[in-house]
């Protein structure tokens, strides 16, 4: 269950505004000791991560919430004998951490033995120095960002006639550090930052109305591109005043830049190793086949410093590393973390990733995107190509509508008619179904413009030949 | 509505919790609201959070991963005029406190300028819920038992399930909420989860299945709930599904089964319901108080007062003692639901529904237990009387655009309805309509009941909610699945 969130890239909120936590290097020394605990036999991984976030909304002229906080925390695995266990304490508090650690110790105890079980050893791979830090970020003025989010409000609110509300306009932002270290040999610190803003208007005209949000993400507050935020909001709201569904049929779909990121963030789910090797994946036993049609390739970088999940090292301290994994339409690989790279018989390809502290390693993507066509068309070339059928601008219900195993694809779907090669009438409350398996058979051209979009996935305009539209 | 009961599990050794004992002193409290509102500001109010859990994962016939975890802080709010200040910290001592008091008032200079005495603090109403069993370490073995029967009763139902993961979580979270309105409030929630998923492989594939059972209760929750028929459900689900045909596209009847239905509502009209959508005038049902917005055969209900049910709290995450509330009343809308900022703004008490997901979030106006009460109609004729259309019996989750109205939600077990028998089973897909116009297209509600634990997400903070429905019948929805006629 889900509703309507524009500010997508920000579920944190609140905190102090003193920052009284530890240094970086503290961070480490808080690991090193809690390692230093280890008895013979068995192994430690400490993850150790500090955030400080701002978040900024206005309303109605007004700041409606401000908040800007620190939240640090540490999760630890343990293994001894074969068997993990696993704890976390959102402090770094020395007594709250004992006790986590103790914690671990006794989940080790009920878990069962299991060879592939064992923590990260350091595998000499070359470390990519990924830039995603920006100190601008941390002296950035508190009154800066609030202005930043009122302009925005007023911007869209003044920006058209037919704009009746801007219910959220938001400015958030994180500086994240994190390090990890075992017993194993492993030692990796990284930090990141990130900014935001993101919009939602609601148009009307008389009874009807509609809302769509815009947004932009930057390193630093000067990057953010506030015009494209604003202008998206205006633009994507307006353009669907009068939608209706359209008739049920068979119809080419461009999706937009934003739709093809949710749809390869969730597609990304089905290349887990762990879940290859499970039989959880419609991708399994299907290495070396053509998968997709000639136009897809599919590679997870995170060693590429645009996209906002960059970094240099996986979450369990082993370089991240560039890896095609469909090239021109044929299956080539899969992601591993430690655990996922023994269970398959290979090593791990740096692809841990984990929901911060509290959360237990897992195989997945962080930088994932489609290779734009050679030519780099725009999405007024591909809408030209396609010459009639539906452009998706936003899709619902992907959590309930999406299965990797299976590869069945259902979704909710808002956009506007393409015919004769341009936007048409605007359209509402139709779905869009197919399986993954035949959609990425059907692909007939990628674009260029790639968006770095906030999440594990880049976007741009894609086009998939013959997909389900169900409507009136 | 004789038949509406909701099970009140009342064992012989129900223990009464201590709820927010030890969090806070009553006098660190009056320090920090004082603090808070010394540069100015309407309302301060602080919430300490000492949150323990656990959960453990059984995969690939191993108990994979067990986990624990602490979260213990508070969170501090200021209002002043429009605007909210926040702050939070992950440690409750004294100074850490007064920190963050400082910082969430730093807002009353960026916002309003008013003013306010603070008042005594006031009563101290206990939440109590009834558990008799408290999570706690001894228990591992009790918990990875119930992990493994799970497992080989799903892995019984058929060669064809390949994949089993069954997990287990209980959570206890105790909390203090006071503010300078004078509420002085605490909440010891515990509660227990367990679910079975499957993954079986036919000749058309792989399908999945679900089965999950979430009360706020302790470890009797497996006093009177069969591990063995949550496997059992999950397993024949995914099993079923493998001769499922495509999902039909275009304009159907649906039938929903008695439980996870609810979500049609939750979606449908329950996010539209939540005051801070009608105050940003970014609801459907904006200005539509005493309208009739729903079939008449629809009476919409939200209650967090509901023995043990998933989105069940003694009060609410601002000290408000949770409530029943009718929302609407044989297809007539008669109120939205409530927090403490929208419903001051509106010069009226809140409806128990300001909740958040820790300490580290500011809450706002959320569903607790929502279902629709139900009707006379035999279940099973309910069916019978359906010519041609679809038969869900069990659904994923959903989401809601909350302007138009729009609506998703998601079969995970579903079949065709043929001359009024259910039919073949069909694949997973969206069920797309408008909130206003489905309620309105309830056309048979049957007397049967169940209510499903759910997660939902709201602006980025995710709280348990229950969802309940009794078998019923929309005359027209739209099925996203792929198969022309």
């Amino acid at each position: 269950m889900s509703e309507l969130s524009v500010g997508a890239m920000s579920s944190l909120r609140g905190g102090s505004g003193s920052s009284r936590g530890r240094s970086a290097p503290d961070l480490l020394e808080t690991a090193a000791n809690l390692l230093a605990q280890a008895t013979a036999g068995e192994e430690i991984e400490v993850y150790v991560s500090r955030s400080r976030e701002t978040s900024v909304r206005a309303f109605r002229g007004e700041v409606e919430s401000l908040s800007s906080a620190e939240s640090t925390g540490a999760g630890i695995r343990v293994v001894s004998d074969g068997r993990q266990g696993f704890a976390y304490a959102a402090s770094l508090d020395d007594e709250l951490l004992a006790c986590a650690l103790a914690d671990a110790r006794d989940n080790a105890r009920f878990a069962t033995r299991d060879d592939y079980c064992g923590l990260a050893v350091p595998d000499g791979a070359p470390v990519v120095a990924v830039d995603a830090w920006s100190s601008e970020l941390e002296s950035f003025p508190l009154d800066g960002k609030v202005t930043m989010a009122l302009e925005l409000e007023d911007r869209v609110r003044s920006g058209d006639p037919r704009i009746r509300e801007v219910p959220l306009a938001d400015y958030d932002d994180e500086i994240i550090e994190q390090a990890v270290v075992s017993t194993s040999g492993i030692q990796a610190s990284t930090r990141r930052s990130w900014c935001s803003l993101s919009v939602q208007a609601i148009a009307a005209d008389g009874s009807d109305s509609v809302t769509s949000s815009g947004f932009a993400v930057a390193r630093n507050p000067s990057s953010l591109d506030s015009d494209t935020a604003a202008r998206e909001a205006l633009e994507r709201s307006v353009r669907l005043l009068g939608a209706r569904p359209v008739r049920s049929g068979r119809l080419s779909v461009v999706m937009d830049a934003r739709v093809t990121a949710a749809f390869l963030s969730v597609l990304a789910g089905a290349f887990s190793g762990e879940r290859v090797q499970r039989g959880q994946s419609f991708l399994a036993d299907r290495s070396g086949e053509q998968v997709a049609s000639d136009a897809v390739s599919i590679i997870e970088d995170p060693t590429d410093p645009e996209a906002l999940g960059a970094s240099s090292y996986d979450s369990e301290g082993i370089a991240c590393r560039r890896q095609v994994l469909v090239g021109s339409g044929t299956l080539s690989g899969f992601v591993y973390d430690t655990y996922a790279g023994r269970l398959s018989g290979l090593p791990s390809s740096g692809s841990a990733v984990r929901s911060g502290f509290s959360g237990i390693p897992v195989a997945g993507c962080r930088a994932v995107r489609f290779q734009p066509g050679p030519e780099e068309m725009s999405l007024d070339d591909v809408l030209r190509v396609v010459q009639n059928g539906l452009f998706v601008q936003s899709i619902s219900g992907v959590h309930s509508g999406v299965n990797t195993v299976s590869g069945d694809f259902s979704v909710g779907a808002e956009g506007l008619m393409i015919r004769d090669g341009a936007f048409a009438e605007p359209v509402r409350e139709v779905t869009i179904a197919s399986t993954m398996q035949r959609m990425l058979q059907s692909v007939l051209v990628v674009g260029g413009d790639l968006q770095w979009l906030p999440g594990s996935a880049a976007g741009q305009p894609l086009a998939v030949g013959d997909l389900s539209v169900s409507g009136r | 509505m004789g038949s509406f009961s909701l099970d009140a599990r009342q064992g012989a050794h129900d223990e009464r919790l201590d709820p927010g004992a030890g969090l806070l002193e009553a006098q660190t409290v009056e320090k920090v609201l004082f603090e808070a509102l010394r540069n100015g500001g309407d309302f301060a109010e602080v919430y300490a959070e000492d949150k323990r859990g656990s959960s453990a994962v059984f995969e690939d016939g191993k108990v994979a991963e067990l986990s624990s975890g602490i979260d213990i802080g508070a969170g501090i709010r200021v209002v002043a005029g429009e605007t909210t200040g926040f702050a939070h910290v992950s440690d409750l001592s004294e100074a850490s406190l007064i920190d963050a008091a400082r910082a969430a008032s730093a807002v009353a200079k960026m916002g309003g300028s008013g003013s306010k005495v603070l008042a005594a603090v006031g009563d101290t109403p206990l939440g109590v819920h009834r558990v008799s069993k408290l999570p706690a370490r001894g228990e591992k073995h009790a918990k990875v038992e119930l992990l493994v029967r799970a497992d080989a009763k799903a892995r019984q139902e058929g060669a064809a399930i390949r994949q089993v993961v069954v997990s287990y979580a209980d959570s206890r979270r105790r909390f203090l909420v006071a503010s300078s309105d004078g509420v002085f409030a605490t909440d010891d929630r515990v509660r227990t989860r367990f679910g079975v998923s499957c993954v079986a492989l036919g000749d058309s594939g792989f399908q999945t299945s679900y089965e999950t059972v979430g009360r706020t209760a302790g470890f009797e929750l497996f006093d009177d709930v069969s591990v063995e028929e949550i496997a059992r459900v999950a397993a024949r689900r995914a099993i079923a599904k493998l001769s499922a045909r495509p999902a039909p596209r275009g304009v159907t009847a649906v039938v929903l089964a008695s439980g996870s239905g609810g979500i049609l509502f939750h979606e449908a009209c329950g996010h539209g319901l939540e005051a801070d959508h009608i105050a940003k005038d970014s609801s459907v049902f904006t200005g539509r108080i005493g309208e009739q917005v729903a079939s008449p055969l629809v009476t919409l209900v939200d209650d967090g007062a509901l023995d043990g049910e998933w989105g069940t709290c003694a009060v609410d995450d601002e000290g408000h003692p949770a409530q029943r509330n009718v929302l609407i009343h044989d297809g007539v809308l008669c109120d939205y639901m409530w927090d403490r900022l929208r419903a001051s703004k509106d010069r009226r008490k809140s409806s128990g529904n300001g909740r958040r997901q820790s300490y580290r979030h500011l809450p706002m106006v959320r569903m607790t237990n929502t279902y629709v009460m139900p009707g006379v109609e035999d279940p099973d004729e309910v069916v019978a009387q359906t010519p041609k259309g679809i038969y869900v019996r069990k659904l994923g989750g959903g989401q809601v655009n909350t302007v138009t109205g729009d609506f998703v939600f998601g079969m995970t077990e579903a079949y065709l309805i043929e001359n009024g028998m259910i039919a073949d089973p069909i694949r997973d897909a969206n069920l797309i309509g408008n909130g206003p116009e489905v309620l309105k297209k309830v056309d048979v509600v049957a007397s049967d009941f169940a209510v499903e634990p759910g997660t939902c997400g709201k602006d980025g903070q995710m709280v348990p909610v229950g969802c309940g429905q009794p078998t019923l019948r929309v005359s027209e929805l739209t099925i996203g699945g792929t198969s022309g006629e």
